[in-house]
């Protein structure tokens, strides 16, 4: 039996995960509260038809996407349906991989720590076309399963996969003009 | 010794070996061919820490006045 108590005990500590999302899809703080608080009001509403026991988080990331793309696509005059460049595999390991080597005893995140800011990372993820960006960050930000990120986007596995495959390179390679925008690493000649 | 092919196998299934969605037998193949081969290591490794390093920079917290003015709205909702 939902009830505003139950309601409120189980979906309220995701709130700063679904707050993280929005902020990375509307890109705007404002925009993203509204976004979180519709999709709460939703949720609440909608909590009869959720079955206790299953993925309370995925059933609210299903509404907030929704939600994002029926508010959102109705703002824009055409949808987002930017495609991306082909990027090669392993595209920021190729470059930056021997950067471990160079200085022993320091991890490979110690060395990213030093190369990004964490706005930049941010900037990067919201860099990427919108049904890449929400693959990407349903499954590396919010850990998602391919099966649950296919049913949360309404997409099949197989598109699950190549939009996490390409939406990963892109990432990685706006990552990269980041550091060579910074003179952290040299530019990739003829790109 | 670390064969060319099982190097191209091991790197097309990287992605799914480090999200947790390969079988238990690729999974323990890849495992295998990874302790044989440093730069497939390697680059596993860095795929690794560079999603674990994205994760951890997109965090967010939700501001306690947004919380309130969640909890309020639920609030004001007739009750389900």
């Amino acid at each position: 039996m939902a009830d505003q108590a139950t309601f409120s005990e189980q979906a309220m500590p995701l709130m700063d995960s679904l707050y993280g999302a929005a902020m990375r899809m509307t890109r705007n703080k404002s925009d993203a509260e509204d976004l979180v608080q519709e999709t709460y009001l939703k949720a609440y509403r909608g909590f009869g038809g959720f079955t206790e026991g299953t993925n309370l988080k995925a059933w609210l990331y299903r509404i907030l996407t929704n939600t994002y793309i029926n508010i959102y696509r109705k703002k824009q005059r055409r949808p987002d349906e930017t495609d991306l460049a082909e990027v090669e595999d392993l595209y920021l390991y190729r470059r930056l991989g021997g950067l471990e080597a160079a200085t022993a005893g320091r991890s490979a995140e110690e060395e990213l720590l030093d190369l990004f800011a964490e706005s930049e990372v941010k900037d990067a993820m919201e860099s990427l076309p919108e049904n890449f960006r929400m693959a990407v960050l349903l499954a590396d930000v919010e850990g998602f399963s391919y099966k649950e990120i296919a049913e949360i986007l309404d997409i099949p596995i197989g598109t699950v996969m190549s939009r996490l495959h390409r939406g990963r390179k892109a990432l990685q390679k706006q990552l990269y003009e980041f550091a060579v925008a910074r003179g952290l690493a040299t530019a990739d000649v003829g790109s | 010794m670390a064969e060319k092919h099982d190097c191209s196998e091991a790197l097309h299934e990287l992605y799914h070996f480090l999200d947790g969605e390969c079988t238990e037998d690729k999974r323990a193949a890849i495992q295998q061919h990874l302790e044989a081969c440093p730069p497939c290591f390697e680059a596993f490794d860095f795929e690794a820490e560079i999603k674990a390093y994205v994760s951890s920079k997109c965090r967010e917290k939700a501001t306690d006045d947004l919380r309130a003015r969640i909890a309020d709205a639920i609030g004001h909702e007739p009750s389900s």
